[in-house]
């Protein structure tokens, strides 16, 4: 086993630990916190295939700006009575077997497909640097998209204000 | 090519390893070593010398929430600068790569002053 | 050298037009500091206007844009019409409804509307996946806030969580798809992808793909509302403030239907038979669910939601017929439908916004009781709503269901046309129930209707005209309907 595969294995293995970890604790700010080294180890397999960028912003991103938020909607909750209930009902059981058929279904189908190699263009990282490389077809190719986005988020952050918001004398339910 | 870049990681590696070891033995020595009497003063909560009145685990005001929100709408916005930055002059011509840019910085500005002006910012 | 070409802004001029529209709505108010519901209302209405001008004059033309990422083609003109009547509909039929419900945040009502309509257009022109995928995201996100309008209305506020929850879900199916046809095309471009499959046919034996195709559908069969992806509708239609349900049964899921028929018909064409088996299935239980669910419901409004989910199954026939040999047939019948459904479908929630007053959400089965009597108008065009939503002659829905049958008996598809008939003898009974209610019963209570205004009745008569005219007149709509999907083929 290479470096390589030894890496992708641990990466591997440290993120469906913790992911389960997440769902599985009864206090949600533990839960939160096992979602950091999982980031954190996605952040390590997009750097074994080589987008060092990717992995900058999952790390910047997610392990920073997402988690501040995970935490804060944590906040929001009545903690104390959360934390005593048991959180399962009825339908575990069936959520749980729809959730392996699917697992099970697109296993099978991923070891089936066949990845064409990467063409030429796929190296091109290695002569650019990566963030080049992200950058080069972002402002180009992809110019649409990327002012799309702006726009995107501009209607998240008129949606969060319209909804989180509290006029005055105004009682939410 | 994979491997030269993996190894092109090493030092960070190393760097994590002794971070670990330094934190976990910070942990573990002050636990060996260190004298334990403890008496209901010290171990109770500490805020900033003042007796605590009750439980820590209340619910946050939403604004908060809209606070980390906004954080990282701008985060992202960030993010998108890093690889124009390293690109800028390099693009043909470049006051188009100056334009788009522009263009996304203005439109999350609208953002920005959406959010001035509907008082989000001030906390009464 | 990293060349940035000079993008040709005739394709994306509606959608320039009605972002600049949207700010100056949203930001007018907030600069001035005064609130002036009647001008969004008038500047929403010219700028909708304009933009329908400016798509008309387009109409004819093929132009790509922004590397292949975006097309106007005739195509992507006849969905952008289609949204910016769906628009110009809501926007008459909430005017009054937004100020009766006490919302404060006018402004953002209706530069939310048409940021969501630039959402759509961006899916009927995308011809990238990424480009697909913001468009959507766009759109969606408008629609979740929009739901959730009304923040001091608990089934207001369920139905945002519920449609952001489960929204997301399903973008994240469409993305986990997306990323494997990018896996094994190695591009996202759809022309590339077609081309890609079609030099190496191997491809198409390939698991991965198959189950990439799949998942992006998983993902639009939730955004049309398609069984058994259907199950959010109810719920958030029945939440959403009346306006924005009016407006999501429409523009949004022809939206979702552009970009799915462009995304199948450009990149995945080979897989043909795949997705027919599929949609055949799909279409079947859409149409079935929906119509038996919506016979048991006493509100008239989630009567309405569950027709909505039946309707997407009848137009799911022509999808599936136009892998038959009439494929322009089939996919104008697609186009003319979902046409015909933003005008009835609108129409019909407009009524339901007019019987709102105080104490009354309009909403009930009983609140038509003894309509006839008390507006005999308002009677009248709920009437013809219905029948049109029944498919019965000579309106839109008439007009619209027949091409649709005609296509599939075109591809030979008798099954799927039997099936359709008989549900739509079912379907005309729940409609036709609350024709009887009107027309029969006693009203319940005295008094006049608070919602009436000049701007609402305009667009019912709007909404009435389309529905009469296509139902008389479909012949020329549907040649343009025709003209506009060859250039797919």
């Amino acid at each position: 086993m290479g470096l390589q595969s030894f890496l992708f294995y641990y990466f591997a293995i440290v993120i469906i630990a913790t992911a389960a970890l997440t769902v599985s604790r009864r206090n949600p700010i533990h839960s939160v916190m096992f979602l950091v080294p999982c980031f954190i180890h996605t952040a390590g397999l997009f750097l074994l295939l080589g987008a060092e960028f990717l992995a900058a912003i999952q790390v910047l991103v997610y392990t920073g700006a997402i988690m501040v938020l995970y935490l804060f909607v944590v906040f929001l909750l009545d903690l104390p009575s959360f934390r005593i209930k048991k959180i399962t009902h009825q339908q575990t059981p069936l959520a749980v077997l729809a959730g392996l058929v699917l697992v099970v279904q697109i296993i099978v189908l991923t070891v089936v497909a066949v990845f064409p190699r990467p063409a030429a263009e796929v190296k091109a990282p290695y002569f650019l640097g990566n963030t080049e490389a992200v950058g080069a077809s972002l402002y180009t190719t992809f110019l649409f998209p990327f002012e799309l986005a702006s726009l995107v988020l501009l209607v998240a952050i008129f949606g969060a204000v319209v909804l989180a918001r509290r006029e005055r004398g105004e009682e939410l339910p | 090519m994979q491997e030269e870049l993996i190894l092109g990681y090493l030092p960070i590696l190393v760097f994590l390893i002794i971070v670990t070891c330094v934190g976990a033995g910070m942990i573990i020595a002050s636990a060996l070593i260190g004298r334990k009497n403890p008496n209901s003063e010290k171990i109770s909560t500490y805020e900033c010398g003042m007796v605590p009145i009750k439980d820590a685990r209340q619910r946050f005001d939403v604004r908060f929430y809209l606070i980390a929100m906004l954080f990282i709408l701008f985060d992202i916005e960030v993010v998108f600068l890093y690889p124009w930055a390293v690109l800028f002059d390099r693009f043909n011509p470049v006051i188009f790569g100056f334009i788009e840019m522009v263009l996304f910085i203005v439109i999350l500005l609208f953002g920005y002053i959406y959010i001035w002006r509907k008082g989000v910012l001030s906390w009464s | 050298m990293l060349d940035i070409l000079v993008p040709d802004f005739r394709v994306i001029a509606p959608e320039l037009i009605l972002i600049v529209t949207a700010f100056v709505i949203i930001f007018w108010e907030l600069i001035t500091r005064t609130a002036r519901h009647g001008m969004s209302i008038f500047l929403g209405a010219a700028g909708t206007l304009v933009a329908l001008a400016v798509t008309a004059s387009l109409a004819q033309k093929t132009i790509s844009t922004f590397g292949d990422a975006l097309v106007l083609d005739p195509f992507a003109s006849f969905f952008k019409m289609i949204f910016l009547v769906g628009l110009l509909l809501t926007i008459a039929i909430s005017t009054r409804y937004m100020v009766d419900e006490g919302t404060k945040d006018h402004s953002e009502y209706y530069g939310l509307l048409i940021l969501a309509v630039v959402g759509m257009m961006v899916l009927a022109t995308g011809r990238e996946l990424i480009t697909i995928f913001l468009g959507l995201e766009l759109m969606s996100m408008s629609l979740y806030v929009l739901a959730g309008l009304f923040k001091t209305d608990v089934r207001s506020n369920e139905a945002a969580l519920k449609y952001f929850v489960l929204g997301s879900f399903a973008t994240c199916f469409m993305l986990f798809g997306m990323s494997y046809i990018y896996g094994i095309a190695g591009t996202t471009h759809l022309r590339q992808i077609g081309r890609a499959i079609a030099e190496n046919p191997a491809l198409l034996a390939d698991k991965g793909l198959i189950l990439g195709m799949f998942t992006l559908l998983v993902g639009f069969a939730f955004k049309i509302s398609a069984v058994p992806f259907h199950q959010w509708t109810p719920d958030v239609y029945e939440g959403a403030p009346t306006s924005v349900t009016a407006f999501m049964s429409a523009g949004p899921k022809a939206a979702a239907f552009a970009a799915m028929i462009r995304v199948l018909m450009e990149a995945l064409p080979l897989m043909k038979t795949d997705w027919e088996l599929l949609f055949t299935v799909v279409a079947v239980l859409t149409m079935t669910v929906g119509n038996l669910v919506a016979l048991a419901q006493e509100s008239v409004k989630r009567m309405l939601a569950y027709s909505s989910i039946a309707h997407v199954g009848y137009i799911l026939i022509a999808f599936v017929a136009s892998v038959g040999g009439h494929a322009d047939r089939a996919l104008s019948a697609i186009l003319f439908y979902l046409l015909a459904y933003t005008f009835m479908n609108t129409g019909a929630f407009a009524i339901l916004i007019f019987l709102r007053r105080e104490g009354i959400s309009g909403e009930k089965l009983d609140d038509f009781a003894g309509l006839s009597r008390r507006s005999p108008i308002g009677a009248l065009a709920m009437l013809i709503f219905l029948f049109s939503l029944a498919g019965i002659p000579p309106t839109a829905g008439f007009a619209a269901k027949l091409s649709v049958f005609y296509a599939a008996v075109q591809g030979g598809y008798y099954a799927l046309v039997v099936i359709g008939v008989i549900n739509s003898a079912v379907a005309a009974y729940y409609y036709l129930r609350v024709v009887v209610v009107m027309y029969m019963q006693e009203p319940a209570t005295e008094g006049g209707y608070a919602g009436t205004s000049p701007l609402l009745w305009a667009g019912i008569a709007l909404a009435l005209a389309g529905t009469i005219v296509l139902g008389v007149l479909p012949g020329g709509v549907l040649e343009a309907a025709r003209l506009s999907v060859i250039s797919l083929l």
